[in-house]
């Protein structure tokens, strides 16, 4: 005991004194580790004596740890893909104001499409543009017989009927900017009748966004909806992958924000102006990284083939952000509770009403113009939100989510009988269908 | 006894108390039980709660019934490389994050090896991995050495006289078993199936790997950890998940309360050498479970060799440069984990040998709620444990450290002891609950003090238990990683948990992260092993695994 209590106070000696040396900039990343290397070791070389300290954390660990630890900071930079990561902080009032040097700022172009790069009010800024696409495993998709898809209309094919993956939006900030992105592409009912048919065709819906890029590249799965990079740099390590962008998708910046109160504003800011100089934008080239930059006259130095957010026809919808956040509580728990939580339920549906529609395609009997009208409705009471969108973006609603009052819980409870019900009509009504095909 | 409640107090009750509390309170402020009320309205969680209880339940008899076998093969045979069974029954319970679940699904998921060669021999597929048969049926191959281990320390500390006694009289085979084995075993079987359903209800790991998220402890940890939201309700599962948990505790020690387990002597239990085709046969069952069970294993072992593997058999381009990475580029990850999982255990074993002895031996009075809340981090999501820790280390130096506790390793140390304790408190809880008063009593009537009678009698006789729910802290620290991410302060101070979840961030990563894998098996591993050779000579039969 005295000797295991003599190699405590040892270590926490040698503790102190290692942490004494104070020339660093703390980042909470949720970034892959090529990413931050990379950054890591060119900052390095560029500012010697500052040591770039990683703290790597899923991007929702980040933003609980940064609020648990706002008393006395100890992070200086934020640095995450998801947009709707830094709106939570900005709007906690955990990042810092700053105006980055003019010349850098004036290479960057205000806007991605209708996007805004920077956020309005200077707490953080777009260092890298990624756009949603579709991500395949060519061998899955060859032993399986399934082609390629190229829109996102693609996944309600029955052909790809329990071989599609996509993350929660709840769980994932990226995908929750994809599924806005089809509600604005398709508008709030056919969005919607898009989701659930495709959600219906998912062979599962997983935890983390990286869950996605894993069970394809492992072959689980055949099509999974990710942000470009993990299919680009997954192409890049040599993986039986491709993918695309459907014409109508959102691009949207990954950012970086200065932690408000952190211990070394100073490097902080010159992290900050390295990620947004050309020679911090270059690094996005790598192959292993594979983001977009910024600055557009970069791409005049990008590798063959790059895509280039700024030229080509990407980003066919008008991102609306403001109506993206304010409803992003909603779609996420909507989708939740009708989707993730009922998933078994809704791919049966789907799974009898596939079967019922091939049945009535081959059938001669007298009663297969009846069942085609049963289908009809089978397939409506599968593809239904319970709510329409000036619903959605109600006030009372969405504050709902923000406090404790009981209103949560019950329209939760709400959406979830009603998407259970439907799913079971939709299954019966599917069956009775294909019945009379007989 | 003040001390003890103080640490418990300061690690356990109190954090997770300033986290819980939002679920016990209304908007404004006051004690209020509506939530529970709602929760209880709300099908999705009716649903999730008869999900869990189900599952808990199937997983300890499925567990008992590959353990039992087992367990009385260890106890009571003698054969050659019975100590590699003995350290590979411990493996099951280290599937590192993340790369585990990979691991699984190429060899047991809807693409993965078995599937591909039914694919290819039958045109058909089997689903392991999915709904609930697929989380029931990892679980148990999970979590079974709970019951395997306490039930084998249980069994070798029966006195052998009584059976003889039985047979005597002229009991034997089955009907030994039943009315004179399998009581006197019972506290170390309880015991271990407790561990099991507590640990199964609480468990995080397995529905996220399989993506089924109808169960309580995936709807709290879904709900607590998403972005910008405070939901009440994921902290109102976790509540409901700590009272399950207590209510079972309650429930078993009640249970063996109702008998007594104390034997007085203690003479070396027979143990039969095992030859021919006995020995081949017990080898066939032991190798057929432990197979099973190590299939993880045996994919991670594979994918940290691998390059490219993807909808095939097996990998189709190999490398060793994942092992290059992690032990030239990256070692710190190695070195930190064994220092705190071996502090953290070290810890473990003091406290949980300090909690059992004044829970069986003393009268003080709160001795029950020292149980209590020992026993609630074994319910309490790492999570919120965590976030617990940030709220209340965060703000103020903790004093000898000059830095607040929470930008320090020691604060996964606390964090590892804390999360672990309920081990060591069962598992020496359990192994004192066979040793008979009488024998401190005589001890003590020839003079020795209390603390004397302690060292001299009690721990060499509990010894067996304290060290086996030492080596379970130690095994399961190694791996734990919701509340690593969490706490970690940097980079550098990460352990192998955390390690790996960095490298599978990335396309790249995924054998570097399985190379991890390999290294945190094969610590626990030696761990298991070299804990064998040492206590199992020393403390003659009393620790047998």
């Amino acid at each position: 005991m005295k000797r295991l209590s003599f190699w405590l106070v040892g270590f926490v000696l040698y503790f102190i004194a290692s942490s004494a040396a104070a020339k660093e900039v703390v980042i909470v990343t949720s970034f892959p580790k090529e990413l931050f290397e990379t950054y890591k070791k060119t900052f390095e070389g560029k500012h010697p004596g500052v040591t770039v300290v990683i703290n790597s954390k899923q991007t929702n660990a980040g933003v609980t740890y940064l609020r648990e630890t706002k008393a006395k900071p100890e992070a200086d930079i934020f640095w995450v893909s998801a947009p709707d990561a830094f709106q939570t902080l900005e709007s906690e009032g955990l990042l810092e104001n700053y105006a980055p040097p003019k010349e850098i700022m004036a290479r960057i172009p205000a806007k991605i499409g209708t996007f805004p790069i920077h956020d309005p009010d200077g707490k953080y800024f777009g260092f890298a543009i990624s756009g949603y696409g579709l991500m395949w495993n060519k061998n899955y998709l060859q032993a399986h017989k399934l082609p390629a898809p190229k829109e996102w209309t693609d996944l309600t094919s029955p052909r790809y009927h329990g071989h599609l993956v996509i993350s929660a939006p709840s769980r994932s900030g990226t995908t929750h900017l994809t599924v806005e992105t089809i509600l604005q592409a398709y508008g709030w009912e056919k969005g919607w009748a898009l989701l659930l048919n495709s959600g219906g065709n998912m062979g599962t819906i997983t935890e983390r966004s990286f869950g996605v890029p894993e069970a394809v590249i492992s072959g689980q799965y055949g099509i999974g909806v990710v942000i470009d990079f993990f299919g680009l740099s997954a192409i890049a390590s040599g993986q039986p992958v491709e993918f695309v962008y459907p014409s109508l998708t959102s691009v949207v910046p990954a950012s970086v924000g200065i932690v408000k109160g952190g211990p070394n504003p100073e490097n902080a800011r010159a992290f900050v102006n390295y990620l947004l100089s050309e020679t911090g934008q270059l690094v996005l080239f790598s192959p292993e990284i594979a983001r977009l930059p910024v600055i557009p006259e970069l791409y005049a130095k990008a590798p063959k083939d790059y895509p280039n957010p700024f030229k080509s026809k990407m980003g066919g919808v008008n991102f609306n952000d403001t109506l993206s956040s304010g409803r992003r509580d909603v779609v996420n728990s909507l989708y939740d509770h009708i989707i993730t939580f009922r998933h078994r339920e809704l791919r049966d549906a789907w799974g009898s009403i596939y079967k019922a529609e091939e049945a009535l395609a081959r059938s001669k009997s007298a009663n297969a113009a009846q069942g085609k009208t049963l289908l009809g409705e089978a397939k409506k009471f599968a593809s239904q939100a319970p709510i329409d969108d000036k619903r959605a973006s109600d006030k009372e609603i969405s504050g709902a989510f923000k406090s404790k009052s009981g209103l949560k819980a019950q329209l939760e409870t709400e959406w979830e009988t009603f998407a259970r019900t439907n799913y079971d009509k939709a299954k019966e009504l599917a069956n009775k269908a294909a019945a009379m095909a007989r | 006894m003040a001390f003890l409640l103080a640490i418990l107090i300061a690690f356990i009750l109190y954090p997770i108390l300033r986290v819980l509390w939002i679920a016990l309170s209304d908007e404004t402020g006051n004690l209020t039980l509506i939530h529970f009320l709602n929760f209880f309205r709300r099908p999705l969680f009716r649903e999730a709660l008869g999900n869990t209880l189900v599952s808990g339940l199937l997983v300890v008899v499925f567990s008992g019934l590959i353990s039992l076998p087992l367990a009385y093969i260890i106890a009571r045979y003698e054969f050659r490389a019975k100590i590699l069974l003995q350290t590979a029954a411990t493996l099951p319970l280290v599937i590192p994050p993340f790369v585990g679940a990979v691991a699984l699904q190429l060899i047991l998921g809807r693409s993965g090896m078995v599937n591909l060669l039914l694919m290819r021999w039958f045109d058909m597929t089997i689903p392991f991995m999915e709904g609930l048969t697929g989380v029931v049926l990892v679980q148990t191959l999970h979590f079974f050495p709970f019951i395997l281990l306490n039930t084998v320390v249980s069994l070798s500390n029966i006195d052998p006289s009584m059976e003889e006694m039985a047979q005597n009289m002229g009991c034997h085979g089955f009907r030994l078993f039943r009315r004179i084995t399998l009581p006197l075993m019972l506290p170390g079987f309880i015991a271990g199936s407790l561990l099991t359903f507590i640990r199964t209800i609480d468990d995080l790991g397995t529905p996220l790997m399989l993506n089924y998220k109808n169960l309580l402890a995936p709807q709290a940890y879904l709900r607590i950890t998403t972005v910008g939201m405070d939901d009440v309700d994921g902290y109102v599962v976790c509540v409901v998940l700590v009272v399950l948990s207590l209510i079972s505790l309650l429930a078993a020690r009640k249970y063996l309360g109702l008998a007594e387990y104390a034997t007085v002597q203690r003479s070396a239990p027979v143990t039969r050498r095992l030859h021919g085709k006995k020995l081949l046969l017990v080898w066939l069952l032991c190798g057929a479970i432990l197979g099973v069970s190590l299939l993880p294993h045996i994919g991670i072992l594979l994918l940290s060799f691998s390059k490219v593997w993807s909808f095939t058999l097996l990998p189709t381009a190999y490398t060793l440069g994942n092992f290059a990475e992690i032990l030239f580029r990256a070692p710190h990850f190695i070195k930190n984990t064994l220092l705190y999982t071996l502090l953290a255990a070290g810890l473990d074993i003091i406290l949980g040998a300090a909690i059992a002895f004044l829970l069986l031996r003393s009268r003080l009075a709160g001795r029950n709620l020292l149980d209590a809340i020992a026993t609630l981090p074994l319910a309490i999501p790492g999570v919120v444990l965590a976030v617990g820790y940030l709220r209340v280390f965060h703000g103020w130096d903790f004093p000898g450290l000059g830095a607040p506790l929470t930008s320090s390793w020691v604060i996964l140390v606390v964090a590892y002891t804390m999360r672990r304790l309920p081990y060591t408190v069962r598992a020496s809880y359990a192994a004192l609950q066979q040793v008979h008063v009488n024998l401190e009593e005589s001890a003590q009537s020839l003079g020795a003090n209390r603390l004397k009678t302690f060292a001299k009698v009690t721990l060499p006789l509990i010894s067996g238990g304290l060290v086996a729910g030492g080596l379970i802290g130690f095994v399961t620290s190694c791996v734990e990683l919701a509340s690593t991410i969490m706490l970690v302060p940097r980079i550098e101070l990460g352990p192998i948990s955390y390690g790996i979840y960095i490298y599978m961030q990335s396309p790249l990563g995924r054998g570097a992260g399985a190379a991890l894998g390999v290294v945190a098996i094969l610590l626990v591993s030696l761990g298991t092993y070299l804990t064998h050779r040492i206590f199992g000579g020393r403390a003659g039969n009393a620790f047998r695994i």
